[in-house]
């Protein structure tokens, strides 16, 4: 058997070193704290009144920079989401103004923002995002935690790590340090404050507890299918398990007239 | 194969059928009494799995295909429509960006077993030839899909692998744009993908055929590598093998769920989530993980056109495989050198596909050339060599002999 062996290993060995092998060249920039999210590991969830808080710090401080183009109103509702019902979706929506047309005169109007609507840009397109940031343009947020390898322990380790920059760094005025950026610069001042928006729940707005709940809110705009996902997952595991169980059977009764 | 058609029409209708066109006679001598050697171990049902991966593939492509757009400007919007507001449609492309993985991670083991098991060897190389044509297929498909979606890596590394076609001589630069459609990777490059990406799985489908046909006329290789002598060494592929191949499948597609339900991006790049933009260049442009060990030898040549001609020569290498092994023994199990000499080329081939994801710089670029070297030293040197050197161990009589052993021969 040692031949089996031979064999078993390389090829596990293969099976390992390809599937894990970084995909990704390392950068310069510091490691992510690894964190332990609600939504990790195969029965992970969202926790509902953390995604509703990260919705009011998006809403209160990160919208005035940053897009969420690919999320519409009418998802904030949805199952495996911050669920808010639909009367308060509706209520959000209307806060915003859109530009709809042509009406039956030719003409564009504005009317308030309904849930079918997408969330409104903060720029008219991106010059206007450049020439309102020193020429940087904030990257819209729908997909930020899968765009950026380290996900959510990045972005959380980003909102959270600002420092002064070491000694020998030399600082350009309009950008930041912040050791979790690659190149160690960021354009974006330490958006979080303590205290700089007020919850609607009471829990105190430290700079750790804004960063949590928007980094879980932006993973949901991110994956909103998540939940869904993890319950399926599990699902379609149990029954290939036992379904695998009867295949065993089966093929030992079949071969069992050839041993 | 060997022996008669054993089919028997068993209705009017059948009968009336296996008259005209005996389609029914066709499937059944082929997967249902298809004589199979007995002794078939689990690296043999990578076949039928990559035969479910295929059909997956074109499945869900096609489903797929019906709500994206191939245009630069809406193609990565028209995906996440997909993921966000198509019904299942977050299960779908999983199921397909994951699908190619495993098909790769498939194809690769249903290669490596053939290497070990001498499978290409007579009267077997046009099967392993076809087996080549349907690889270098795969790798046109893969790479294509891949520009789909309109991400960073997929703009990006459209361009590096484009831009290959460049280096040849005087007519380089001319291919490149007639390629393109354009002077670089652009709207009409991303359509002209869309189209070959969904044609080239019916070619693969149609080779696919063919590599079955030329698999039924000599019959399986096994793991003792000798020919079938009789009936006594062959049972019918069905019930034996399907419900064999059933399970491994089975098993495989716990592997494959696992990455579509839990782990649905850990082997994409970051940067395909974030759209195209020709006025931003990546960090790092890396290829998917089974492209990987091509573009380390890609890399690890200092002059461009050397670089593609070894690139591509990695992979005709292939063709030539059943005339470079000159050893008689098909089998590594007999082969007690050879199976060292394996091991160490599965270790070369992990070495260029680790290079592959590192930046071409310092030791990584002299550990490449290395890799380099010793895999064309492996097909060009260590294989014909070997075969007139090494002196294998004794191989059994036939198959019988090998899976029951001794017992009946205890006597003589």
């Amino acid at each position: 058997m040692k031949n089996l062996t031979l064999k078993t290993l390389a090829a596990s060995a293969f099976l390992v070193a390809g599937l894990l092998s970084p995909a990704h060249a390392a950068g310069d920039a510091k490691h992510p704290e690894v964190m332990d999210w609600s939504f990790n590991g195969p029965t992970g969830t969202f926790d509902r009144n953390a995604l509703r808080r990260g919705f009011q710090v998006y809403k209160e401080v990160c919208a005035s920079c940053h897009g969420l183009s690919q999320v519409s109103f009418r998802n904030l509702s949805q199952d495996g989401g911050p669920e808010f019902s639909e009367a308060e979706v509706k209520a959000i929506a209307a806060e915003y103004t859109v530009e709809d047309g042509p009406d039956s005169y030719g003409d564009m109007f504005e009317r308030p923002a309904l849930p079918k609507d997408r969330f409104v840009e903060p720029y008219p397109n991106e010059n206007a995002g450049r020439a309102a940031n020193g020429g940087a343009y904030p990257p819209d947020l729908s997909l930020i935690t899968k765009a950026r390898s380290g996900g959510a322990d990045y972005l959380h380790a980003l909102l959270t790590g600002y420092s002064e920059a070491p000694d020998g760094v030399e600082m350009r005025p309009g950008l930041y340090y912040n050791p979790y950026m690659a190149g160690g610069k960021i354009a974006m001042p330490s958006p979080l404050l303590e205290d700089i928006i007020e919850y609607g729940d009471g829990t105190p707005a430290t700079v750790e507890q804004m960063s949590s709940d928007v980094v879980q809110f932006l993973t949901w705009a991110a994956e909103p299918e998540l939940e869904a996902r993890k319950r399926t997952g599990i699902m379609v595991i149990i029954y290939l398990t036992i379904f695998a169980g009867l295949m065993y059977f089966s093929m030992r009764k079949i071969w069992a007239d050839q041993h | 194969m060997s022996g008669e058609s054993t089919y028997n029409p068993s209705n009017g209708v059948s009968k009336w059928l296996d008259s005209r066109l005996p389609i029914l006679r066709l499937a059944h001598d082929s997967f249902v009494d298809y004589p199979t050697p007995k002794n078939l171990n689990y690296w043999w049902t990578f076949g039928g799995i990559l035969s479910f991966c295929l059909v997956t593939q074109i499945i869900t492509g096609i489903i797929l295909a019906m709500h994206y757009t191939p245009h630069v400007d809406f193609a990565f919007n028209s995906v996440e429509h997909i993921m966000r507001d198509v019904n299942y449609g977050w299960m779908l492309r999983y199921i397909h960006a994951n699908g190619a993985s495993m098909f790769f991670i498939a194809v690769y083991i249903h290669m490596f077993r053939g290497m070990y098991y001498g499978s290409y060897k007579a009267p077997r190389e046009v099967l392993w030839i076809l087996g080549v044509i349907i690889y270098i297929l795969m790798m046109a498909a893969a790479f294509m899909g891949y520009v789909l979606p309109w991400g960073q890596m997929s703009l990006w590394g459209a361009t590096v692998i484009t831009n290959l076609f460049g280096a040849i001589p005087l007519v380089g630069e001319n291919i490149a744009i007639w390629l393109w459609g354009g002077f670089s990777v652009d709207n009409p490059t991303l359509n002209r993908f869309f189209s070959l990406h969904y044609l080239i799985p019916f070619l693969i489908a149609g080779v696919v055929v063919l590599h079955i046909w030329a698999l039924h006329v000599p019959g399986n290789n096994n793991p003792v590598g000798i020919s079938v002598k009789g009936k006594q060494d062959t049972v019918p592929f069905h019930p034996y093998y399907t419900v064999k191949d059933g399970f491994a499948l089975t098993l495989f597609l716990i592997l494959f769920s696992y990455f579509i339900f839990f782990a649905p991006n850990v082997l994409g790049h970051a940067d395909n989530y974030i759209p195209a933009n020709p006025l931003v260049t990546p960090a790092h442009i890396v290829p998917e993980w089974y492209l990987l060990p091509f573009y380390a030898i890609l890399r690890a040549v200092p002059d461009k056109l050397g670089g593609v001609v070894l690139m591509f020569g990695a992979i005709f290498v292939m063709f030539l495989l059943p005339w470079l092994d000159t050893s008689k023994v098909r089998s590594a199990r007999y082969r007690p050198l050879f199976r060292q000499f394996y091991v160490l080329f599965i270790l070369d081939c992990l070495l260029l596909g680790y290079l592959g994801a590192q930046p071409a710089e310092g030791v990584y670029i002299v550990l490449a050339r290395v890799g380099t070297v010793y895999y064309f030293a492996h097909f060009l040197l260590i294989l014909p060599i070997l075969g007139l050197v090494e002196k294998p161990k004794e191989v059994p009589e036939s198959i019988s002999e090998a899976v029951l052993p001794a017992a009946p021969q205890a006597a003589e």
